[in-house]
């Protein structure tokens, strides 16, 4: 018995445990917490970007939210609500708090500093043209941004995949399920086997974002100018990931 | 070429970092890593370790001052998980003593083994020990795993006994530890024994506040609560009756390593295991559950029966 | 369940946060030496650096349960002991820092590097001597996300029974009480702030040829 034979044992691919299905759960919990997540940041970000007012509390923020730990979180969530909560929501909300806790600093920081990156010459280029500060936002500032804006997603992303492995900490599904149970039950290859696949979903994400941002960062922006001494920015330090 | 200054200074600051990370690698990692009763060198001092619930913690608690007592070095290493996880910690040296329940360590160690009063138990656990592990005297405190339902629940299917459950099994879901989807007692024993598949098992914890928050709620129907567990009444549950018996008998048995074991600590752990009864656990319990902290509760029990 | 509990349990709170303290700064501290050799690396390699850099930024995503666990496995350590989360830790600054590292010496001016090489420096005095403290604020930005991490990630080893501040957290859990958890996250935060402060105290230190107000 070895890992791979676990990977590749049918039976963990059928069923209600199933591989498809945990990667299923551990999706969708990602993907709820993500949207609101950049429903949250987005918004705020491109306030901060665009006004260019309050970066330093919105930085600090995100370092100190950092600090917060998920799993401790997650116990306080849940033994706040429990008492209220009825059901399944009573493992889902904190669950999805949590994660959306860890997912917001990045995509603050990439949406405000993608603003703030934006070509001055392009910006000022464009007020020369006739466009208004609206128009300037939505046709040049953003557009600029969204190398930065996408770095930002993306270092969330990886930060909520490889975090969303702490619901199976309250019982619900997902690949932490595989880490969780194969501690329990001293199941080591079901563990590697979890953390695996986990690191797997993550690759094929990163795969994915580089070809999303192919495909809708404009060309231009891609190329590095010859003026440069250092390459544009496209990583933001303050959106790093980190493990479960 | 003159040497310039801002490097020497963050060579400085590097080598001041380096130091302090050393130095605490040095003090923080031995001191702090031993609680009461700290001793210089962990090879002599017994290291005492504990299930992930509040019971075997407390029992671990009071063995452990109960030796402190006696003289005896020990190091606490508590809440280290299921028993698929402390035992092999026992084996490889990284605990020595624990407080275990005779009839589910016999289960760990045998599935096929079909004793179920005290005195059967103990007769083949001695035979089923790994190399290397002893157990000491059982005592007559007694806690098992029970299958428990809401009062509701019982009432509309009028359960008494685990196979009463038996013909509602597909509207039913059993809640328990993760470990029981694949222990004898557990899933895998009660499809065997009673003939029960229910619609869905859901992890949650051992006997814990997950799997009791899961049955108030209603999320599961049927959930795996400890005998002793004070929320039994608080929260009016049943506990169905075992009538397969499937779950065997439950002492508190310390085990530990033999290499470790001595005349005082044998004395010792014997004479705690004697005066600990079941009535005590369920009292310890609730104390417990209301916000004494282990250490006290242990100190006043380990009093109160003379030995600390 | 009162307050009385925190001093009631004092020196239990000073232990756990001792040996919190040592488990996250030792990796950190471990981590930073063995990214700087990897970062130096992926800043010289243009056709290396996004494998570098990609390979070591994977390491991340391997969740830290299970890193606990296998890592006893592989090393042949014992389950309980805590090198194991020292180690898991370090790969997860490395991972972390080699980015960082490699960003930072990307961001000192060809100037700086040419003036140096004019003076007569060598290869490896340029390096120490001029590319990695002007990329010191780049590294200590990077440092102080690692460490922050750190202090969050150590509570997980809870899940092992490795005495920390998470221990706090499972203990409240069980006994379903509300000043042990909240102690322990306040801690965290609290050591969390305190790190942080003192890396960016100790960048300011190192370049002090910097405006005191330019936020790292």
């Amino acid at each position: 018995m070895s890992v791979i034979d676990w990977l590749t044992d049918p039976a963990n691919w059928t069923g209600a445990d199933g591989i498809p299905s945990q990667m299923g759960y551990h999706l969708l919990y990602t993907g709820i917490a993500l949207v609101i997540a950049a429903a949250i940041a987005v918004p705020l970000g491109v306030l901060v970007g665009y006004t260019g007012k309050g970066e330093r509390l919105v930085a600090g923020s995100a370092n100190a939210l950092r600090a917060l730990p998920t799993l401790g979180l997650l116990i306080l969530l849940f033994l706040l609500i429990s008492p209220v909560v009825p059901g399944q929501l009573v493992y889902i909300i904190p669950t999805i708090v949590v994660l959306v806790l860890l997912a917001v600093p990045p995509i603050l920081t990439g949406t405000y500093t993608g603003i703030q990156s934006a070509d001055p010459d392009a910006v000022g280029a464009a007020r020369g043209m006739g466009y208004t500060k609206l128009q300037i936002l939505w046709h040049v500032q953003l557009p600029c941004a969204l190398p930065l804006l996408l770095s930002g997603i993306r270092s969330s992303t990886l930060q909520v995949v490889s975090t969303a492995t702490v619901a199976a900490y309250l019982g619900l599904q997902g690949l932490g399920r595989y880490i969780i149970d194969g501690r329990a039950q001293a199941d080591f290859f079901q563990m590697a086997g979890g953390a695996i696949l986990v690191a797997a979903l993550a690759f094929a994400l990163e795969i994915a974002f580089t070809l999303l941002g192919t495909l809708i960062v404009s060309p231009g922006l891609r190329r590095t100018s010859r003026r440069r001494r250092t390459a544009a920015p496209t990583t933001v330090t303050g959106a790093i990931p980190r493990p479960a | 070429m003159p040497f310039p200054t801002f490097p020497r200074r963050l060579a400085a600051i590097a080598a001041t970092t380096a130091a302090a990370a050393l130095v605490l690698t040095g003090c923080g990692g031995q001191d702090a890593l031993s609680s009461d009763g700290a001793s210089g060198s962990s090879g002599d001092a017994v290291i005492i370790g504990s299930a992930d619930f509040t019971e075997s913690q407390l029992i671990a608690t009071i063995y452990s001052q109960a030796l402190q007592a006696e003289g005896v070095k020990v190091k606490e290493q508590f809440n280290i998980g299921s028993r698929e996880v402390y035992m092999a910690a026992l084996q490889d040296g990284s605990i020595d003593l624990l407080p275990e329940y005779s009839g589910a360590l016999l289960k760990y160690l045998d599935s096929e083994s079909k004793a179920s009063t005290s005195e059967d138990v103990v007769a083949e656990l001695g035979d089923k020990l790994p190399k290397g592990v002893s157990m000491l005297d059982i005592s007559p405190a007694e806690d098992k795993d029970v299958l428990a339902v809401t009062q509701e629940t019982a009432d509309k299917y009028d359960l008494k006994t685990i196979s009463d459950l038996v013909p509602y099994m597909s509207e039913l879901s059993l809640g328990g530890p993760p470990e029981w989807k694949t222990r004898v007692n557990g899933v895998v024993g009660l499809e065997q024994v009673y003939g029960l598949t229910f619609k869905e098992f859901v992890s949650l914890d051992a006997g814990g506040p997950l799997t009791m928050t899961a049955l108030t709620s209603g999320q599961v129907q049927v959930g795996d609560i400890f005998s002793t567990d004070p929320g039994l009444t608080a929260n009016k549950l049943v506990a169905l009756e075992d009538d397969k018996s499937l779950f065997a008998a439950e002492n508190i048995v310390p085990v530990i390593s033999t290499s470790k074991l001595d005349d005082t600590i044998s004395k010792t752990l014997d004479k705690v295991s004697a005066a600990l009864t079941t009535e005590d656990l369920i009292e310890m319990n609730g104390k417990a559950s209301d916000g004494t902290s282990l250490k006290s509760i242990a100190e006043e029990w380990l009093k109160d029966a003379d030995l600390g | 369940m009162t307050i009385d509990w925190i001093w009631e349990n004092l020196p239990l709170i000073g232990d756990l946060t001792l040996n919190h303290l040592w488990l996250t700064l030792t990796p950190t501290v471990l981590g930073l030496f063995v990214a700087l050799p990897f970062g130096w690396w992926a800043h010289r390699s243009r056709r290396g650096r996004p494998f570098i850099v990609g390979t070591a930024g994977l390491l991340y995503t391997i969740p830290s349960l299970a890193l606990f666990i296998i890592l006893p496995t592989i090393l042949g350590t014992k389950i309980l002991d805590p090198i194991n989360i020292v180690i898991a830790l370090t790969i997860y600054t490395v991972s972390l820092l080699v980015r960082v590292v490699s960003d930072g010496l990307s961001s000192v001016p060809v100037d700086a590097v040419q003036a140096a090489e004019a003076m007569g420096y060598r290869s490896w005095q340029r390096l120490v001597l001029v590319e990695l403290p002007v990329a010191v604020p780049v590294i200590a930005a990077g440092l102080r996300v690692a460490v922050v991490s750190n202090v969050s990630i150590v509570t997980m080893a809870a899940l092992l029974g490795i005495p920390q501040l998470g221990t706090l957290f499972t203990q409240g859990f069980q006994l379903r009480l509300f000043v042990p958890l909240v102690t322990g996250i306040l801690l965290c935060v609290v050591l969390a702030v305190i790190l942080d402060l003192v890396i960016v105290r100790l960048g300011s230190l190192a370049t002090p040829w910097r405006d005191r107000t330019v936020a790292a």
